[in-house]
């Protein structure tokens, strides 16, 4: 089965990587994004990697592995790593696997965000 | 003897282990719970803990077999929410290690080990039961809030 909940769209800005997931993250739909997250990384090498997680609209926990997963790869190649906008139902599930404490996770106003140039 | 409570409504699903299933049963308990009007933080818990349930059964149950995933709903007085998922796959050889917070056979696919811990955090209680190489059963209630009166 094929179908998928989730979808990727990766803006290239000046201070780095921005990679918006949407849509369900769960075991199903996260190696797709999980893949494409790791292509761009190794292909772009950029300074930042930031997963904007605002237009994530359901996670479980194998959103924490895929978040996990990709901060141990970015600092494999010395890319600082930062989780953008999580929702409230999101930012209890980061809560309470601490990734706080290990991750940085930034809120920014709607407006701040989008003023990126598409690739 | 413990007696039997009756609920007041009861579904049963059966369900092939295919990963696509995960986002069907998470959906199925929502729509469920909709007849008792949860609020949204009650639902997205609810979803959430039945995603990792239903995720055990197809990554750990039947690993590299596609089994059949039984769930069992129902609904009590005063809101009570009690749900079973179970599978026939290979079992958990020691429960008490893998409900531990981090803890995971899976490192490869970067399963996070935090299944259980979310299911504890988000439902009022959890059960597991497994018999190793015929199965497990997760059994998870939550009481929801009661309803705000309406003043007339």
């Amino acid at each position: 089965m094929h179908t998928q909940t989730s979808a990727l769209t990766l803006h290239q800005r000046e201070d780095g990587l921005i990679c918006v997931i949407s849509g369900d993250i769960d075991h199903h739909s996260a190696r797709t994004v999980r893949t494409q997250i790791d292509e761009a990384l190794l292909s772009r090498r950029p300074a930042r990697l930031i997963l904007d997680l605002s237009q994530v609209s359901f996670m479980d926990s194998s959103g924490l592995g895929l978040i996990l997963g990709r901060f141990n790869k970015a600092a494999e190649i010395g890319t600082e790593f930062l989780l953008l906008n999580p929702n409230a139902a999101v930012t209890r599930i980061l809560d309470i696997a601490g990734i706080g404490r290990l991750i940085k996770i930034e809120r920014k106003k709607y407006h701040e965000r989008t003023q990126t140039s598409d690739q | 003897m413990k007696e039997r409570r009756h609920p007041i409504n009861e579904v049963k699903l059966v369900l092939p282990s295919h990963s696509a299933n995960e986002s069907f049963a998470r959906s199925a308990a929502a729509v469920f719970l909709t007849q008792i009007n949860p609020t949204v933080t009650e639902l997205s818990d609810i979803k959430c803990a039945v995603s990792e349930a239903v995720t055990n059964c197809i990554v750990h149950g039947y690993t590299d077999t596609i089994g059949l995933i039984y769930i069992n709903m129902r609904l009590y007085e005063n809101r009570e929410f009690r749900i079973e998922i179970k599978d026939k796959g290979i079992g958990i050889p020691d429960v008490t290690e893998a409900m531990q917070p981090l803890f995971t056979t899976d490192k490869e696919n970067e399963r996070s080990g935090m299944g259980f811990t979310i299911m504890e955090n988000f439902m009022d209680t959890l059960k597991v039961t497994s018999v190793k190489g015929s199965g497990t059963r997760v059994i998870m209630t939550k009481k929801l809030a009661p309803l705000p009166r309406v003043i007339k």
